[in-house]
């Protein structure tokens, strides 16, 4: 088992962002997570990543608890998010905010660092990560002054630096056009044939529905339906669930 | 020449404090209202080690430590409040290691520690002094270079995303603090031996605000540009005696000025004249 979140809760105030949650992830799987705006999925993932810590739940990283774990730690451990709202290093070029991740051997501690100073590696591995996302011709530009499109694609770029084991995807296909986010989900099944483990929320239903092996659906902050995409996508529960959030639908998301 | 020596000398002091507090704002992107307190620190510290009969070398090391340790504090502290509120904080900090100065007898109280042995003359402290500061300056360049400056650079920027890429961002933080924190403290240590009396004033809010002038001033995040800064602001109250009574008034003046016209300091200036001069020259036929 890669990962398994138990019985996660978790509420704002009044609002329950996700009530009860379990999701069990195999090594190797490819899954897809989807569900309507508000249904509750970056919440769950920040759960699971640490972002956010559970009112009530447990987190198991290769049957490791991790529940407590600092989200740096869980980085290192090879357990690594990419946000919904991209958060770059505003003034560093995409080439540095992905060399910042490929050195993390070097910055793990502080002192370590300090008598750091040899980039080149990071630098090479950083643009080859650059190329295979295709976002190689802005290399050097600051990440303030790129499109989303980039921006998406270097936060994927910067997570695979990490060199990560299980990877948490969320909506990495937003703002892509057509050929650009059907060359990333390729990329992200050749990643998951690589080995790396991968959950993927998206609301690019064609696409998610074409790569996961597995969906699981999420609705009002609990698990709705979960199988094969084509049997879920055909649930009448399914899609009552999608109709009742109708703008969600294929709605552009950033 | 005495006069010469003791401005350069001030002069140096200025530029570690300036450097320390650039690695804590303008390297790790951490406010800092209260810099003084731990030049305060330092000084206290290093004369009361001069006094009880250590040498000079174990009192300089002493204040630098115990400089760094409050600062580390300070570092943990800062882990736990949002941006706006560390300003806050850290001037707290300022006011309250006046305050338990002033009162406590063993500190000497409003009158401060006085003959404090001094074993140099002042062309020693002014070597020693320039000697620190380059030192701080080259430490600077070397973090900026390596990966603990980027790392600082990534914290600044967005600590969120830093800890998703697995920095340890609190880790970062203490460091810079402690780094920081404990250069003020040898600048104090050094201050302390060479006028032979600290008085709480000399490291009050006014002085924290000095320090962070020089900062801004010269350009955060810049270290030629905070040299610049740190050397400008000693000179100005030499020339302009009149700015020793003003100090708050025209270095926060100066500090808006900065914030609204040249976010980037002197160094952002400098920066911007070369790429017109540059452009112009470009222009030119050949
Ligand atoms: N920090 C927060 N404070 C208060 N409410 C929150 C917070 N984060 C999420 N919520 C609420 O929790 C619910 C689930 O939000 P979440 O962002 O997880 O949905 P989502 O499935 O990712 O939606 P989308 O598809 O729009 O990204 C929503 O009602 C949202 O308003
Ligand atoms: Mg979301």
């Amino acid at each position: 088992m890669m990962l398994e979140g138990n019985r996660l809760s978790i509420a704002f105030g009044g609002v329950r962002a996700v009530t009860d949650v379990t999701l069990r992830v195999e090594r190797g799987e490819l899954v897809g997570l989807i569900g309507p705006n508000g249904a509750g999925k970056t919440t769950l993932l920040r759960l699971l990543t640490g972002v956010l810590v559970p009112d009530a739940g447990s987190v198991a990283f290769e049957a490791r608890d991790v529940t407590r774990t600092s989200i740096h730690r869980r980085a290192q451990m090879g357990f690594v998010l990419t946000h919904q709202i991209v958060r770059p290093f505003r003034d560093m070029s995409l080439l540095e905010n992905v060399m910042v991740a490929a050195a993390a051997n070097l910055t793990r501690r502080p002192w370590r660092a300090l008598v750091a100073v040899e980039a080149q590696p990071a630098r090479a591995r950083a643009r080859s990560l650059l190329e295979r996302l295709g976002i190689a011709d802005a290399a050097d530009k600051p990440a303030h002054s790129v499109p989303l499109g980039y921006l998406k694609r270097m936060q994927v770029a910067r997570a695979l630096a990490l060199g990560p084991r299980l990877l948490l995807l969320d909506e990495p296909l937003a703002g892509l056009n057509y050929s650009e986010a059907t060359r990333l989900a390729d990329l992200i099944v050749e990643l998951n044939a690589g080995g790396i483990t991968i959950v993927l929320v998206e609301h690019n239903l064609s696409e998610v529905t074409r790569i996961a092996r597995r969906l699981v659906v999420l609705h009002n902050g609990a698990v709705l339906a979960e199988g094969a995409p084509r049997e879920v996508m055909t649930r009448k529960d399914v899609r009552d669930a999608y109709l009742g959030n109708e703008p969600a639908v294929g709605a552009a998301h950033a | 020449m005495d006069y010469y020596l003791s401005v350069a000398t001030f002069g140096a002091l200025n530029v570690i404090l300036a450097l320390g507090l650039n690695l804590i704002s303008g390297f790790c992107g951490q406010v800092s209202l209260g810099h003084a307190a731990f030049y305060g620190l330092g000084a206290y510290a290093a004369a009361l080690c001069s006094v009880a009969g250590l040498p000079f070398p174990v009192a300089v090391v002493a204040g630098m430590l115990v400089a760094g340790i409050f600062g580390i504090v300070v570092g943990i502290a800062a882990l736990r409040v949002r941006e706006d509120f560390l300003a806050i904080v850290t001037m707290g900090v300022g006011f309250l290691f006046l305050g338990v100065v002033r009162k406590q007898q063993w500190l000497g109280a409003e009158m401060g520690i006085a003959k404090i042995p001094s074993p140099l003359d002042k062309w020693g402290y002014a070597l020693l002094a320039i000697g620190a500061a380059v030192a701080l300056v080259l430490l600077s360049l070397h973090v900026r270079r390596s990966w603990m400056g980027r790392a600082f650079g990534a914290v600044a920027q967005d600590e969120d995303a830093a800890r998703s890429i697995g920095i340890d961002v609190a880790g970062y933080k203490i460091a810079a603090f402690f780094i920081g924190t404990a250069a003020a403290g040898l600048a104090g240590g050094i201050y302390a031996h060479m006028t032979q009396i600290i008085v709480p004033d000399a490291f009050n809010f006014i002085q924290s605000i000095t320090i962070l002038a020089m900062v801004v001033i010269g350009g955060i995040g810049s270290t030629l540009g905070v040299v610049a800064g740190a050397v400008l602001l000693t000179l100005m109250p030499e020339m302009f005696r009149f700015i020793n009574d003003y100090k708050l008034l025209v270095y926060g003046t100066l500090l808006l000025a900065v914030m609204r016209f040249s976010p980037e300091g002197v160094a952002g200036l400098v920066r911007r004249l070369a790429r017109t001069a540059q452009a112009r020259g470009g222009r030119r036929p050949a």
